[in-house]
């Protein structure tokens, strides 16, 4: 066993700020602290302007705490957590890469960032006119026209794009009931199927890790809607059938919409427009750079064809002639047109999808991501993220791992790649599960584990362009590590992790018995 | 149930499900292999008395800490029982798939069906 091997115990190497328990900010404190206090009312007072029954009887309970207690609890919180800034995260389909400052720099800009959403679009023309830049940006990279950057997340893309497509058969009086997935799908795909109101039909997956065209053949009938379709497929492999595919899709008149979590493999290399997508989801909160993995804010703008485009959500931003200038502010003279506008007058609209614009912080820092790198950095951002995946799959093959977590499907991956544990639990008689825990131990977030479904004992992994050769190395030593420790004694990654700040959860116990609430 | 177990008095589906054949009924339940491959089943959802179950097709989802998978009917027929303590103790499937993990009691429409499953043997020896 290495020297260097992380500690096997639960209070070796631990400090004692991850020995303290965790306590919630309810618990800290004493009645009539407070962090800040307000100043005297110094206008009239006046009552009554809330009905009576919707006021409270009593004051609501909230933190009594001071601010060096406020501040003390919140940094130590964020340090038992694990973050992007401070470890390698290959959390497959998640697209961890690195965030640039300059990102946060140019979001936080009082203009943008103090900016009312329910500001006149006479004194928003800068942005709008980000706004419009970046829908321009984003057309160019998908190959389709049209863009919308309301919806909030990727799933949300998708809700809209699903929308579209029965708004577009309906406008043709088409009724159609089924949308094919595959079976390697992401969730929030069938998901979002249901939600709109149709019956998910599910395609095979061919020996190739692509889909399966006999049975997409089969299922594909004027009932269909749509296929919703990620190439790269979450098993992290460019379907080689995809023009078939979309020929097959199209010639039963149904829509092909692009799910574009695996984007990242392919910016500045392929567009979605030119394969025959005619609807195209982005993450921007993966693919073009924003902290995400704690629930949002997200982005998930769609882009689509010219014969989407008529039930695009409304309002959308338009570009004018460039108006004259006006009086102070530099914005334009009251009356005259204006050069970036919001259009509502959309009468086969589906309608709002969101509230305001969308999440402008992150139209922002996109934007500033898109403007950093220009078409060759995006390019090569793409183009690293394949390089880096398959640095790391043929490193990992290196370092003998290859017996015990083969690829499930040995061919040449994107910017992903799937593992199967198989072997590895049936021969050294550790989980998935134990190895991701026990990648804790050395300091790494573990890829995503137990997807995509149809490979058993799956490991996703996604490293990113962002990460250098040595920590790609150092991942895969550590992977071995494990194995070879886990030959010696199975336990030990068995009872994983032991450095951080909660040990191995009961995760049937978290489904079954959640504690859901505060105890009074 | 720590090793894997495929008892020689069942039937067996290839999507991992089990019959117990008992005159014109029969208990349906879900493999040692598949309770393994889903982990710690936290969710069961199961269907009502009355309700017609068509071989090949779901009848019931279960839920374990990874997915919500669908159950497959082995065979045809009615819901005549479900077991209902699963609903509190869904932790029964993974323990005693065979006993006291049983998920539905089938009043089976067509017995010739039967020939279309597995023995254990044939089940054992096609799994990964």
């Amino acid at each position: 066993m290495s020297e260097h091997s992380p500690p096997r115990s639960a209070t070796e190497g631990a400090s004692p700020m991850q020995r303290e328990p965790a306590v919630t900010i309810f618990e800290r404190g004493a009645p009539g602290r407070r962090s800040f206090v307000c100043p005297e009312l110094d206008v009239p007072r006046r009552d009554g302007l809330l009905p009576e029954h919707l006021r409270r009887a009593e004051p609501p309970r909230l933190p009594e705490v001071s601010e060096p207690e406020l501040a003390r609890h919140y940094v130590r919180l964020s340090r038992r957590n694990f973050d992007l800034d401070s470890g390698f995260y290959p959390l497959g389909s998640c697209t961890m890469k690195h965030n640039p400052r300059l990102h946060e720099r140019v979001a936080a800009l009082p203009g943008h960032a103090r900016l009312h959403p329910l500001q006149d679009p006479r004194r928003a023309q800068g942005a709008l006119e980000l706004m419009w830049n970046l829908e321009r940006a984003l057309a160019e990279i998908a190959g389709l026209p049209h863009v919308s950057l309301q919806p909030s997340a990727g799933s949300h893309g998708e809700l809209a794009g699903v929308l579209l497509t029965r708004a577009y058969h309906a406008d043709r009086g088409e009724r159609r009931h089924k949308v094919l997935t595959p079976d390697t799908a992401h969730g929030t795909n069938p998901a979002t199927v249901t939600m709109a109101g149709y019956d998910v039909v599910k395609v095979g997956t061919a020996p190739d890790g692509g889909v399966d065209i006999e049975d997409l053949a089969a299922k594909a009938d004027t009932d269909v809607a749509c296929l919703m379709l990620t190439n790269p497929n979450t098993l992290g492999l460019w379907d080689r059938h995809i023009e078939r595919i979309a020929a097959i899709v199209h010639d039963v008149g149904a829509t092909l919409y692009y799910d574009g979590a695996n984007l990242n493999a392919v910016m500045g290399v392929s567009r979605p427009g030119d394969i025959g997508f005619d609807i195209v989801h982005f993450n921007l909160h993966k693919s073009f750079t924003q902290p995400h993995g704690g629930g949002g804010p997200g982005s998930g703008p769609i882009a689509v064809s010219d014969r989407i485009e008529p039930y695009l959500m409304a309002p959308t931003i338009v570009r004018r002639a460039p108006a004259e200038p006006g009086g102070g502010n530099g914005a334009p003279a009251d009356g005259a047109a204006l050069e970036f506008d919001l259009d509502f007058d959309r009468p086969k609209s589906i309608g709002r999808l969101r509230g305001f614009q969308g999440n402008y912080g992150c139209f922002v820092r996109a934007y500033a991501y898109i403007r950093s790198l220009g078409a060759e950095g995006l390019r090569d951002a793409s183009e690293v993220a394949v390089l880096n995946a398959n640095y790391l799959l043929a490193r990992l093959r290196r370092a003998g791992v290859a017996d015990l977590l083969p690829a499930a499907y040995d061919r040449l991956c994107m910017h992903e790649f799937v593992l199967s544990g198989a072997p590895m639990k049936r021969d050294l008689g550790i989980r998935t599960l134990d190895l991701a825990k026990r990648l804790l131990d050395h300091g790494y977030h573990p890829p995503t584990v137990y997807f995509p479904l149809l490979v058993e004992e799956a490991l996703l992994i996604e490293p990113t362009e962002t990460e250098t050769r040595e920590t790609l190395d150092a991942f895969a030593d550590a992977v071995a590590a494990i194995l070879a420790e886990a030959a010696e004694d199975p336990e030990i990654a068995r009872q994983a992790p032991y450095t951080t700040p909660v040990r191995r959860l009961d995760e049937a116990a978290a489904a079954k018995r959640p504690v859901i609430r505060q105890p009074a | 149930m720590a090793d894997a177990d495929y008892p020689e008095d069942l039937l067996y589906h290839p999507e991992h499900d089990w019959a117990r054949l008992d005159g014109e009924e029969a208990t349906f339940g879900i493999t040692w292999y598949a309770q393994d491959a889903l982990g710690e089943v936290v969710f069961f959802d199961p269907p009502e008395v009355g309700t017609p179950v068509a071989r090949d097709e779901a009848y019931a989802e279960v839920e374990s800490v990874k997915a919500v998978s669908d159950v497959i009917a082995p065979l045809s027929g009615e819901v005549v029982a479900v077991n209902d303590a699963l609903v509190d103790a869904p932790e029964r499937i993974n323990e005693d798939p065979y006993g006291d993990g049983w998920l539905v009691r089938v009043r089976l429409s067509d017995p010739g069906e039967r020939e279309h499953l597995m023995g254990a043997a044939a089940y054992a020896a096609a799994l990964p």
